[in-house]
């Protein structure tokens, strides 16, 4: 069996160190988060995070913190945390530069290919139950608050106030403002990029470098929407004084949906950008561009989420505020 | 005795020559082949199987006599709890069977040269490591004010886990499981892609080895029930932080019963996760220990298939107590007992292939026999549990704590075993000393069901579950366990003692299929162990091939 020709189309990888690298990279990367976030000691008070965040910057914010606050907390986590993210970084730059040089050299034959795009198709689907998460979070806070009213004493003494809205004192974000601003851009930017592609395979590589920059181009301004979204939030939200360290839970899950979402915009922002880079550097054949396929499934599935955050989590709960 | 073939198989001279390994560090360090990642997993679930084993055989000596013999504290027994539940199902179970075993034989037996995504492979094991590491961690470093770890409970409810354990030692472990999270997604989109891309030609997905198939549902169901997981452990993260998010804290408007549905959205897909390559594994065994053809091949891949689909949407028979609705309990009862439907449609189409077969008792056979005895069992007490009138009065008893291991200790490890002792040769190219093989599987059975089967009464009688002493009158049965503790100690030093033998000091070389007839899958076509790179030239199916 063994030493005669391969005679297959599969592709068999040399020993690479990119893995083991990785697990290096993410045990620095863990215990710089650990030691970051939460120090190595039991927590009283603050963490090393609010004191990195607060302490430089948003000062309002920290005073109100700072009340109870009891500093706790090893210093210098996050040394360990931007270590380890360069590092990872580091790795995944040198594991993703092979593989555009094995795409370039051939190795990625049709059946490969396909397996790629299985695999992609996979990564969608475990992204879409992670918010799965989120938005189980967001509902049962959102719609079965009044449930909760047994073991929340709060609910029963504020009765009038939970009867219209999710929480007391929680309002929602005004979706036909900013939100509906941002759907529009991401809209456009999944046209812009389905253009880049066309672009491509009809060989028209000025119409795809331009179609792929704007769609980059949208995704920045989707964050910088978004970030401004935010620091209106960090200042005037819930009745108007309270920061957003102090909201409820309900604050907390509407942060964490549209959080993730933002870093999932920024992962198909930067993984766009690359595409670009790419492009621009003669990379991406009008027959062999999978890495543009995958950027813009992942593209469209940030696009859909947001649509379905727009629509539950900005439009519904607008709805009696 | 009388003997057996391949257990007595003469050594025969090895088809198996050096091939293009790569250098030592390289080729374990640096891996792209599966056969060397399914080794490292193996090993590594043998570590971790250690560790875990070494928790819970201290538990059962504290538990041996009422009072307080070797623990500091209640906190202390707890952590060792906590971590015995959390390595065994993370770092034993899932790495060895879908890793280890998974690996080494779902690219061979669907006639692939490697997995789809070799280097990622070697990403998912080396997460692992990563993940151990940061468990080990958190014994070290403060828990609460009681000690350092986390006694938390593998289920790590908050407010236990958030305002009950302040101190990093939690945090560890939830970045540890989010490393493994990840690790089992990669695995997941790897064996997935390898299945449904890289079948040789004509293997259809209807001629498909059951373990494969078995390995196919495992892994969505990886796919779709550990991103849960790791959205409910980011939540407890950020809940931690101080001034943290009260996802979980009614104080602030949150809900801690939040946590135990998505919790258990992945943690009852995770009990599947954990059988079904067992089943997978089991079924070739029966079939070739009986000569015979699988029973019911369709039928036992999409019994797979079914238990996979209904195991999602059953996840609260785990929380009757919690003060559900009745409806909703009465649901959940209904839709777990659906899955005591294609599980029996397992167990009898393991019986029916055994019937009438040429049934030979060799060591993975008894192990499978054992599998399917020790799993009838779990799976009857399950049937009990299931009902929520029933659950509210031995909900956590050690009736539960019973109920569980027999699915997972007896019937997850067993598993393993049925599969380690079945690919022994074909894996390492070498044949195991029968006797030390066989009193390592006589004193495992016997042991594990002392352990465990007094647990049964011991919950009917009302001993809680995560206690460190107990009143007088359970001391009896307690005392039983304990002492199963120490024949499962010894089957486990035989284990050991077999590894010793036939790896290290005897190295009897056996053929290509030493089992002979009845052994029809791929992995018997190559030599022992295989070639670095198998099916340079791809394997054909023929249409009229068994599975």
């Amino acid at each position: 069996m063994a030493g005669h020709a391969v005679e297959h189309d599969y592709h068999l990888i040399p020993p690479s160190p990119w893995p083991f690298l990785s697990g290096i990279a993410a045990l620095i990367w863990g215990a710089g988060m650990v030691i970051f976030f939460a120090g190595l000691q039991p927590r009283t008070g603050e963490s090393p995070m609010m004191e990195f965040f607060f302490s430089k910057g948003l000062d309002s914010l920290q005073d109100s913190y700072r009340a109870s606050a009891d500093k706790v907390g090893a210093d210098g986590g996050w040394i360990i945390l931007l270590i380890g993210s360069l590092f990872a970084a580091y790795v995944m730059y040198g594991w993703w530069k092979d593989v555009a040089a094995e795409s370039k050299a051939g190795d990625h034959t049709p059946v490969v290919d396909i397996g790629l795009r299985y695999g992609m198709i996979m990564f969608i689907m475990q992204e879409a139950m992670f918010f799965v998460g989120w938005f189980w979070m967001f509902f049962e806070l959102g719609l079965f608050h009044k449930m909760r009213a047994s073991w929340n004493p709060d609910v029963l003494e504020n009765a009038d106030e939970y009867a219209t809205s999710m929480a007391p004192g929680v309002k929602g974000v005004d979706p036909w403002n900013l939100p509906l601003m941002n759907t529009v851009i991401l809209l456009l930017s999944g046209t812009t990029v389905t253009w880049a592609h066309h672009a491509l395979i009809h060989g028209d590589r000025r119409g795809a470098k331009w179609g792929l920059g704007l769609t980059v181009l949208l995704g920045v301004l989707f964050t910088f929407v978004q970030g401004y979204e935010y620091l209106e939030l960090f200042h005037y939200h819930g009745d108007g004084h309270h920061p957003w360290i102090s909201a409820d839970a309900f604050g907390s899950a509407f942060f964490m949906a549209t959080g993730f979402h933002g870093l999932h915009v920024l992962i198909g922002t930067i993984f766009l950008a690359i595409m670009y880079l790419r492009l621009v550097k003669g990379g991406l054949r009008p027959e062999k561009h999978f890495g543009l396929e995958a950027a813009a499934w992942y593209w469209h599935f940030v696009d859909v989420v947001w649509l379905f955050l727009f629509a539950f989590v900005y439009i519904i709960f607008a709805v009696g505020m | 005795m009388v003997a057996l073939p391949g257990e007595n198989t003469p050594a025969e001279p090895s088809s198996y020559d050096d091939d293009g390994k790569p250098g030592f560090f390289a080729r374990w360090f640096y891996s792209t082949n599966h056969k060397d990642i399914g080794t490292l997993y193996l090993i590594f679930g043998i570590i971790s199987g250690l560790i875990g084993g070494f928790l819970s055989f201290m538990m059962r000596m504290e538990l041996a006599d009422p009072g307080i013999q070797f623990f500091t504290n209640e906190h202390q027994y707890l952590v060792y709890v906590s971590m015995h539940g959390l390595i065994m199902i993370f770092f034993m179970v899932m790495p060895a069977l879908i890793g280890g075993f998974g690996n080494w034989f779902v690219p061979i037996m669907v006639g692939a040269p490697d997995m789809a995504f070799p280097r990622m492979n070697n990403l998912s094991f080396w997460l692992l490591p990563t993940a151990l590491i940061c468990l080990l961690i958190s014994f070290v470093v403060p828990g609460n004010a009681n000690g350092n770890g986390f006694g938390g409970s593998w289920v790590m409810y908050p407010p236990l886990s958030t305002t009950g354990h302040p101190g990093p030692a939690f945090d560890f472990i939830i970045i540890g499981l989010l490393a493994e999270g990840f690790s089992s997604i990669f695995g997941a989109i790897n064996f997935i892609t390898t299945i449904l891309n890289m079948r040789a030609p004509g293997m259809t997905l209807h001629k498909m080895p059951l373990f494969a198939w078995s390995v196919l549902v495992t892994a969505f169901l990886l796919l779709l029930a550990l991103p849960v997981l790791a959205a409910a452990l980011f939540m407890l993260f950020t809940d931690r932080i101080a001034g943290g998010t009260g996802f979980f804290d009614p104080a602030r408007g949150g809900d801690p019963q939040m946590f135990q549905h998505l919790f258990w959205f992945f943690g009852h897909p995770e009990v599947y996760i954990m059988i079904l390559p067992a089943f997978g594994i089991v079924s070739h065994i029966v079939s070739t220990f009986s000569k015979k053809p699988i029973f019911g091949y369709l039928g036992m891949a999409y019994a797979m298939v079914a238990i996979g689909v209904v195991g999602f949407v059953v996840w609260a028979h785990h929380m009757y107590t919690v003060g559900m609705d009745v409806d909703l309990k009465a649901y959940f009862l209904a839709a777990t007992l659906v899955i005591a439907v294609p599980t029996g449609v397992k167990i009898f189409s393991w019986l029916a292939t055994m019937w009438g077969g040429s049934i030979r008792f060799t060591i993975p056979m008894q192990w499978a026999l054992a599998f399917i005895f020790l799993f009838v069992v779990g799976g009857v007490t399950g049937v009990m549990l299931a009902n929520a009138g029933v659950d509210a009065y031995l909900h956590d008893t050690y009736y539960v704590v019973a109920h569980f291991h027999y699915v997972l200790s007896m019937g997850a490890v067993f598993g393993i075993f049925a599969g380690f002792y079945y690919w022994f040769g074909k894996m390492f190219g070498v044949m195991y000393n029968k006797w030390l093989a066989a009193a390592h599987f006589w004193l495992f059975f016997i042991g594990v069901n002392v352990i465990f089967f007094p647990q049964h009464f011991l919950g009917l009688n009302g001993m809680p579950r995560r206690y460190v002493d107990y009143p007088e009158e359970f001391a009896i049965w307690n005392a039983v366990s304990s002492y199963g503790a120490w024949i499962t100690l010894a089957g486990v030093a035989f284990f050991f003692l077999m590894l010793i033998e036939a790896l290290i000091l005897n190295r009897k070389r056996v053929g290509d299929n030493y089992w002979g007839e009845g052994a029809t899958t791929l992995e018997w076509t190559l030599s022992s162990p295989p070639p670095y790179h198998q099916f340079n030239t791809l394997p054909r199916i023929e249409d009229n091939a068994e599975h």
